[in-house]
């Protein structure tokens, strides 16, 4: 009898109560901090406070009834830390609401809409796929039939925004599509169908991929013939850095697919030739293009810029500066002296407000979501779940490096949203879906009876090592 | 509002962002001392106590385990009530062979009329009874080696 089945005697808990404290206290934090926006901001208590407050718990607790119907023993740990993050996200932008409303006073300027309805419609409407995915996706392992309609339906999107008509260039970079009076985003949408076909392409490539043709300096380096899918990822996100002037999703999307590949084949001389390519194209883009350039540039010295394309960065990294140790107090910094300060820069909004202390809790809050997914990756047993898990943790992982890297000026900056806290919509639902996605796949994994075969629960067998 | 008042708020809002980071981490620890059976070496479980109305009818039936005697799985001991038992490569079945010369479906063991039946699901390599491919179910008697790819397997009493 082995140590393993000893230990299954125990049950496992479905740590769905643990959930639902977490995510109370997520929504005390959402009515507090919302509070002391409208005290300190002079505005008193906001006048719909109870009704925004309301629909935010109702919208956490619809998730939380249905993760505990639908993925009951799903990870307790990834719904409460991505509503906390929405919900900070929520207070953020209002509080960058009624800055901007009191700045329009003071200029006696039109007042501008308010984001925050907008935002907490688009998470009303993220709740409804979180909910419409964890009812039709009933088992992860169904999405793998569909890996080549997900890779051409996620190419197709990627390129939608370059379509005539519908595609939008907003600030120089064309990634809107508009319909209608309907806009988004539609790389967001493409980040997860890509994953999804990354993680069905490799599950059944991964043996060729993994083969050693020839060794050099000691690693192992595929054929040639193999070297392929590289690059055209590779090609695919200079192309949407080329016509789309998108550095974000492009750097996204080549990071996204290196790293899987790595995960999948295991062969360390996928990351040093994505690395090659990645420096390649960086080199490129850096020599050819204005705005990659530009960003660069700013990168190093943005203070011989502070007026002009630098001004942003400026600006934020006095916001950081502002917000000290423990921070201005919401409602209390500046946060929309940072142009955009609700949807690329809202981390140095946070990070002006709530200080250092606030910056360090919320990147664990990050750290502690793609851990979770990451251990879902871990635990599940089907390589398919394995692969999406860390490929939808690594989207996230990527994109919180790659805005809070360049909020900070630790890299150059590439507009991307910050997950969950962002004003913006595709981002927010997309964001969801993912979460919805790992809740699925960790349902699976830390299920403690592993459906085997198609017979009822009693009639299951059990495999024994002596 | 006071200068006082905000501060106390302040630093309350962050000593409860805190408490939430905390409280993760507590939920986290709590997560590690779970039992293993979420890591792959703990895919099974702990046989349900039988009840007796089962017991009745798996002595009627021939053979009580399938032990893995060749091949990757060599010494898992698979043990037989009323319930078939898969053969392949698909994550799910009963008995996942890591194999190239097995299929994903490669074959399935049933009980039928007090004998456990074997029977071929269309597999590439074929099933195999001691030294015969098996084209229709075949009643597996005990003791004789049932071949799936490179697997050898043997049904016990």
């Amino acid at each position: 009898m082995s140590v393993g089945s000893q230990q299954l005697a125990r049950r496992q808990p479905s740590r769905r109560g643990a959930e639902l404290m977490l995510l109370g206290c997520a929504w005390a934090l959402g009515v507090l901090g919302t509070l002391q926006v409208g005290w300190a901001t002079g505005e008193g208590t906001p006048s719909r406070l109870w009704v925004t407050v309301g629909v935010v718990g109702a919208l956490a607790l619809v998730m939380h009834i249905v993760v505990r119907i639908k993925a009951r023993y799903a990870d307790p740990l990834l719904l409460p830390v991505a509503t906390l993050l929405t919900i900070l996200g929520l207070v953020m932008i209002y509080r960058i609401d009624v800055a901007s409303a009191q700045r329009a006073e003071r200029n006696s300027a039109p007042q501008p809409t308010p984001d925050v309805y907008a935002q907490l419609t688009w998470f009303a409407i993220a709740v409804v796929l979180f909910v419409a995915v964890l009812v039709l996706v009933k088992d992860h392992r169904r999405l793998q039939r569909y890996t080549y309609s997900f890779g051409l339906l996620g190419l197709l999107l990627l390129v939608l925004p370059l379509a005539p008509i519908i595609g939008t260039t907003v600030n120089g970079a064309t990634l809107w599509v508009r319909i209608g009076g309907f806009s988004f985003q539609p790389a967001e949408a493409a980040k997860i169908l890509l994953t999804l076909f990354f993680a069905g392409y490799l599950v059944v490539k991964r043996d060729s991929l993994a083969l050693v043709r020839s060794k050099f300096l000691g690693l192992g380096f595929p054929q040639i013939r193999d070297l392929g899918p590289l690059f055209i990822a590779w090609v695919v996100s200079l192309g949407v850095l080329v016509f789309e002037r998108d550095l974000g999703t492009s750097l996204l999307f080549f990071g996204l697919f290196i790293t899987m590949l790595y995960i999948a084949t295991q062969r360390r001389s996928w990351l040093i030739l994505g690395s090659i390519f990645f420096a390649i194209g960086a080199l490129l883009a850096y020599q050819f293009f204005d705005h990659v350039h530009n960003r660069v540039i700013v990168w190093l010295d943005p203070w011989s810029y502070a007026d002009t394309s630098g001004y942003q960065i400026v600006q934020s990294l006095y916001g950081f500066a502002n917000g000290g140790i423990m921070g201005a107090g919401l409602g209390q910094g500046f946060p929309n002296f940072v142009p955009f300060a609700n949807t690329d820069f809202i981390v140095a909004a946070i990070g002006e407000e709530l200080g250092l202390t606030g910056m360090f809790a919320l990147l664990l809050l990050y750290a502690v979501l793609i851990e979770r997914g990451l251990r879902t990756a871990v635990s599940v047993r089907d390589s398919f779940g394995q692969l999406l898990a860390a490929g939808l943790s690594i989207t996230l992982a990527l994109q919180v490096f790659v805005i809070v890297g360049g909020v900070t000026r630790l890299i150059p900056l590439t507009g991307l949203t910050t997950p969950f806290l962002s004003y913006g919509g595709s981002s927010l639902v997309a964001n969801w879906v993912i979460v919805a996605l790992l809740l699925r796949i960790s349902d699976r994994a830390r299920r403690p009876e592993i459906h085997q075969i198609d017979a009822d629960d009693a009639l299951t067998q059990v495999v024994r090592r002596v | 509002m006071s200068e006082l008042a905000l501060t106390l708020i302040r630093l309350a809002f962050l000593g409860l962002l805190w408490l939430f980071v905390l409280l993760t981490v507590l939920v986290l620890r709590k997560d590690l001392r779970q039992p293993a059976e979420t890591r792959p070496t703990g895919r099974s479980r702990q046989p349900k106590a039988p009840k007796p109305a089962k017991v009745a009818r798996q002595a009627k039936v021939r053979g009580t385990k399938l032990v893995v005697t060749e091949g990757p799985l060599t010494g898992t001991v698979i043990p037989l009530n009323t319930a078939q038992v898969t053969i392949g490569r698909a994550p799910d079945s009963t008995v996942v062979i890591e194999d190239d010369y097995a299929s994903s479906r490669h074959a399935r063991v049933y009980p039928s009329e007090g004998a456990w039946v074997v029977e071929d699901l269309g597999s590439t390599n074929g099933t195999w009874i001691d030294r015969t491919r098996i084209t229709t179910p075949t009643v597996l008697p005990v003791g004789v080696p049932l071949r799936v790819g490179r697997t050898t397997l043997q049904l016990q009493r």
